[in-house]
């Protein structure tokens, strides 16, 4: 029972990192159609920003702070100087589908090696803003910490600032029509392509405070956050990719389950099952679990 | 010279040419009906009026002011409102949020609120449904939702792309008695675009008959309906 309860909570905070890693990437996709995997990039690229600041100041919020801005500059650097030269570029035939995805990846590679030729390619650490150590409670000591709590309150706050935002704002209806139907958005008198620049910014900073989160218990390198942008995915994937609140969802089923995978059967099979998860989402609900039957119409 | 003025409107797609050196005026005020069978070039007249397609050449200025090369935000915010084809209202957003779409623009949201409680009373039936989904409307409400969204914008030049698509002849003919209401109250100059050519030159004032991308008749909308370049243009005899 104890294990149990253990195995939820570690699940929550780790799938409330992917959470934010899946945001970023249906955010992405809902307004321009790309999925983006530079998002690992820039989230790393702002992570070590992040890092620079926080070793310095030895603050880890005012790092924070500092990823999330420039993961937010990055995002709309990203949008404004690749993807609008390349949509304005390749109008027709297959280089419009490819050729975006194509460019994320290449950009990924640009960005790690940029990392690697400024912070070299050795493991750098943060100190965590909360003691790692697990809560004791009574005689046991369990391995859910006050990292881990903070985690979780942080990516709540995330949220709900999120929440707020698309739910209440013009700002957020803005976005949320460009991205449903961008013709009739802008026809209402919405600027659409600086709408989209904003919600690359928005999810350029999301993904920034994933890239801290992760390496406030883990290491930091040009390679640590790839595991987060295939995590994050599949997260994004289960929640159907348009869906924000299924983003969220899958990314809590995927970390709760991942980490019952770690605790009951192996770390070994912890990879497989991330793939497993997937594989079974594509083929029994390929729309995702927010799918509502039907295929969205334009 | 005021109202609007289209001169020499080319378009094309590619190697086609959808429009040919179309030219008509709308005096303000009134409701000109363009007609004309599927493929004539009805609805790439009415994106070229907003901004959503580029003309090759020709201009098009209401009330004196180039609209061509504008964006439609931009357009939007000097009173033209375009209503695109079929029902154009986003279905994942609820029927106020529809609304809010129309001002979003303005800084000013009293101005927008206002302007919403104004379509309220012009759509009764939206008021009672402004927390649902714009996907469980009807088809009806929706063009009403449709062109109650252009509205909240305030706009002086409606134009409205085939309202009728897709609606029952009990609905359409509601379509249009609002529509002429609607002009008529709120002083609007409307470029209506239709298939439905009896119903749409019954409440206009003047009608410009469009066949493969070129104005073939251009009058009083009562003389066209007996021109025979309105059969022409349907039947294609």
């Amino acid at each position: 029972m104890q294990k149990l309860l253990e195995t939820l909570l570690i699940g929550v905070s780790t799938g409330s990192i992917y959470a934010l890693m899946s945001l970023a990437l249906v955010l992405v996709w809902r307004s321009t159609r790309v999925v983006n995997f530079a998002q690992a990039g820039q989230a790393m690229l702002s992570t070590y920003i992040g890092f620079e600041i926080a070793s310095r100041s030895e603050i880890f919020w005012l790092g924070l702070a500092c990823a999330i801005t420039a993961g937010a500059l990055l995002g709309a650097g990203v949008d404004f100087f690749f993807m609008r030269v390349l949509f304005k570029r390749a109008v027709s035939g297959p280089a419009v589908v490819v050729a975006p995805v194509i460019a994320t990846l290449g950009l990924l590679g640009l960005i790690r090696s940029i990392v690697g030729l400024i912070w070299g390619g050795e493991f750098k650490s943060i100190e965590a803003p909360a003691s790692k150590d697990g809560f004791t409670i009574g005689q046991t000591t369990i391995p859910f910490s006050a990292l881990n709590l903070l985690i979780i309150a942080t990516v709540s706050l995330i949220l709900i600032t999120l929440a707020i935002i698309f739910q209440r704002t013009n700002l957020g209806l803005s976005l949320r029509a460009s991205a449903y139907a961008p013709e009739i958005a802008q026809l209402a008198g919405i600027k659409t392509a600086r709408t989209r620049t904003i919600g690359w910014a928005i999810a350029g900073g999301v993904g920034g405070v994933a890239g801290m989160l992760v390496t406030s218990y883990n290491f930091l390198s040009p390679y640590s956050l790839d595991l987060l942008l295939v995590f994050g995915f599949i997260a994004a994937v289960i929640g159907g990719l348009e869906s924000m609140v299924g983003s969220v969802i899958g990314a809590l089923t995927l970390g709760i389950g991942l980490t019952f995978i770690l605790n009951y059967i192996g770390t070994s099979l912890v990879f497989i099952g991330g793939f497993a998860v997937l594989v079974v989402v594509l083929l029994l609900k390929p729309d995702g679990i927010m799918a509502r039957g039907k295929v969205r119409r334009a | 010279m005021s109202g609007l003025q289209v001169r020499a409107l080319s378009v094309s797609h590619g190697a086609i040419q959808a429009l040919r050196g179309v030219s008509f005026s709308v005096e303000v005020g009134q409701l000109a009906a363009v007609i004309g069978s599927n493929g004539a070039g009805k609805t790439t007249l009415l994106r070229a009026l907003s901004g959503l397609n580029r003309p090759s050449s020709g201009s098009a200025q209401w009330n004196e002011c180039e609209m061509l090369g504008a964006r439609p935000d931009a357009l939007v915010r000097r009173g033209i409102s375009h209503v695109s084809e079929g029902k154009s209202v986003i279905p994942e957003l609820s029927v106020k949020e529809n609304l809010v779409l129309g001002g979003i623009w303005r800084s000013n949201k009293g101005d927008t609120n206002a302007a919403i409680a104004e379509v309220v009373e012009l759509f009764p039936i939206l008021g009672q449904r402004m927390s649902q989904s714009a996907d469980t409307l009807s088809g009806g409400e929706r063009q009403m939702l449709a062109i109650g969204r252009a509205l909240v914008s305030r706009p002086k030049l409606l134009l409205l792309d085939e309202p009728s698509l897709g609606l029952a002849p009990l609905i359409i003919e509601q379509i249009f008695a609002t529509i002429d209401q609607l002009r008529r109250k709120l002083g609007l100059t409307v470029v209506l675009v239709e298939q439905n050519a009896m119903s749409a030159l019954e409440i206009a004032d003047t009608g410009i008959i469009i066949n493969l991308g070129e104005v073939v008749a251009f009058g009083k909308a009562s003389e066209l309906i007996d021109d025979p370049a309105l059969r022409a243009a349907y039947l294609g005899y």
